[in-house]
């Protein structure tokens, strides 16, 4: 049954503080982290990511999509977001959860636990995510007939951070997702969209859901959980 | 055509004309939320920003990074003008220009 539950969730700087997380929880064997995307990407998935679950759900599979602190409805706030505080945080909420497996979306894969099998759906670099935010700002600018160049932005992100496509992001954070590529795993298999088919989510202008969609991600995760 | 593209490929040849076109309109299908076979209406004196309220800048952004994915290609902030995202057309050779300098 869906429901909404807490969790205490550790800080970059050793201090802890409660989060909420949407919970399938009903003691089963399979556990699974839902770890949605970076930024706007999060509010575009987050509808169908909750589909997913409740899809699994019924396939006898628990899942837990927690709020990492200053993400989701968090209220940390974003600027205070780091890289290495939602590894933290992520890996946190699997000894909360005692998970079993972890599914990220997108961005998700640069923060998703290392040490658990799984699915990353469609993963992309951080990079890639703010070269995205950097020119929504930069064209925006341009709109108003002010002058941004992306060069400017990366190092005025990596020196103060700053705001993009009206998400604060922190200095440690810019340079982090900047810098790091896409991690290795041997451990978690990648679903390409193309497996999935339609038009992806994360693009649309407002948040959606879609239950063809829906059906092949789960169904990916109940086969590999479940061999059925 | 479909036949042209895939020898094209395999010899590590850019994508033909038809294939660039073809991408280009499931991207804006995509990042626009419009329904595909719209989209293949499109002509090349179709009017694309300040005529399709969808088009924002935000949904610039999501265009243009999408055509660097899926064309494999690089758009530096001067590509980026008045001109090249007006009409269907002037976004075609944007993306043909592109692909041919990769």
């Amino acid at each position: 049954m869906r429901a909404v539950t807490t969790w205490t969730a550790p800080l970059p700087d050793g201090t802890q503080r409660e989060e909420a997380a949407l919970v399938f929880d009903k003691g089963r064997e399979h556990r699974l982290l839902v770890i949605p995307p970076l930024f706007d990407e999060a509010n575009k998935f987050r509808r169908q990511l909750v589909e997913i679950m409740r899809r699994l759900d019924l396939s006898g599979i628990d899942s837990v999509l927690p709020d990492l602190p200053g993400t989701g409805d968090s209220l940390l706030p974003h600027a205070e977001v780091t890289l290495a505080g939602l590894r933290k945080a992520a890996q946190a909420a699997c000894e909360d959860f005692r998970i079993t497996h972890c599914f990220c979306v997108r961005t998700g894969a640069m923060y998703a636990p290392s040490s658990l099998p799984g699915w990353r759906y469609a993963p992309i670099a951080g990079r890639n995510s703010l070269r995205s935010l950097l020119r929504a700002r930069t064209l925006a600018a341009q709109e108003r007939g002010e002058s941004e160049t992306t060069a400017d932005l990366e190092a005025q992100g990596k020196a103060s951070g700053l705001v993009a496509g009206g998400w604060h992001i922190g200095p440690e954070l810019f340079a982090a997702l900047g810098a790091e590529k896409l991690p290795h795993t041997q451990q978690m298999v990648d679903i390409d969209h193309e497996t999935v088919g339609g038009s992806p989510l994360w693009l649309r202008a407002e948040p959606d859901e879609d239950p063809e969609q829906a059906d092949a991600l789960a169904a990916v995760i109940a086969i590999g959980l479940l061999g059925t | 055509m479909t036949g042209t593209t895939e020898t094209n490929e395999k010899k590590g040849l850019p994508p033909s004309r038809q294939a660039i076109d073809d991408k280009l309109r499931a991207i804006i299908a995509d990042v626009l939320g419009l329904d595909r076979d719209h989209v293949e209406t499109f002509d090349g004196d179709t009017g694309l920003f300040g005529h399709l309220p969808e088009l924002d800048s935000m949904a610039v952004a999501g265009l243009l990074t999408e055509m660097e994915d899926r064309l494999d290609i690089i758009i530096d902030d001067e590509d980026v003008d008045g001109e090249m995202l007006e009409t269907y057309g002037g976004l075609l050779a944007f993306a043909e220009m592109k692909v041919i300098e990769g």
